[in-house]
């Protein structure tokens, strides 16, 4: 395998525009609602920006970001966000996935199923990216970088 | 054998412009797919979404109202989906020191 050796110039470019990325994923995560996007392509750019960090820098610096104990228990939180969604809505006298019957006091129904699309949004965009640094990281394990 | 790979492009492309000479033309409002009731009589469900998405849910964009409030379930489903491949790539590639004797 040829020798690797950081370089600090893609370090520097990958600091400087990750962040950016990491915010237009939020961007289109929650402006789903009024523009093409959703958790999907929003879940996809947070694990570009993170990954990037990943690619760059290497296994040391990367620890600084999202360790990688902590992909799983994301992708957790995120399905059981969208899954606690429907049954708190089913424990509340609706259907499973029923938003209208989410327990949040002062809103008609309509205006509970925006908010219960934002919240599902929310639980797959964290669990798309979870599960994609997840991928990459059980990928590069047995290699010899850092 | 180059000239028979050619003749089976060709012929499948032919195919290919005859089968889309066939398709209704986008936009008209006479398509079946537009139309409240389909051929059996039974109403059509986009018809549904399109008149009634914002009423319903607020949401300019029915794409996001149809994949995340009308057919959440599927949508939960391919969360699950992804979220098994992401344990099968823990499961699979991950490497656990053995100890040699």
């Amino acid at each position: 395998m040829r020798r690797q050796f950081e370089s600090p110039i893609v370090l520097l470019g990958a600091r400087l525009l990750s962040p950016y990325i990491m915010v237009f994923g939020w961007y289109v995560i929650i402006h789903g609602h009024y523009s093409p996007g959703g958790g999907f392509q929003g879940g996809a750019l947070l694990a570009a920006s993170v990954l990037l960090i990943r690619v760059a820098g290497g296994r040391r610096v990367a620890r600084l970001q999202i360790q990688e104990f902590a992909t799983t228990p994301l992708a957790i939180i995120g399905v059981v966000i969208y899954f606690a969604t429907g049954l708190v809505s089913m424990a509340m006298g609706g259907y499973f996935l029923d938003y209208s019957a989410l327990p949040i006091p002062g809103m008609d129904p309509a205006w509970l199923r925006y908010t219960g699309i934002l919240i599902i949004e929310v639980g797959i965009g964290l669990a798309v990216m979870a599960i994609l640094v997840m991928i990459y990281d059980n990928m590069v394990r047995g290699e010899d970088y850092d | 054998m180059k000239a028979f790979k050619v003749l089976i492009l060709a012929l499948f492309a032919g195919i290919l412009i005859y089968a889309a000479s066939d398709l209704p033309f986008r936009g008209d409002p006479d398509n079946l797919m537009h139309a409240e009731e389909s051929i059996t009589g039974t109403p059509v469900k986009g018809n549904y979404f399109i008149q009634n998405a914002y009423r319903d849910t607020r949401t300019p964009n029915m794409v996001t109202v149809v994949l995340g409030d009308y057919r959440s379930i599927d949508t939960f489903g391919e969360q699950v989906v992804i979220y098994t491949a992401g344990l099968i790539t823990l499961l699979v590639l991950r490497k656990t020191r053995r100890r040699r004797k």
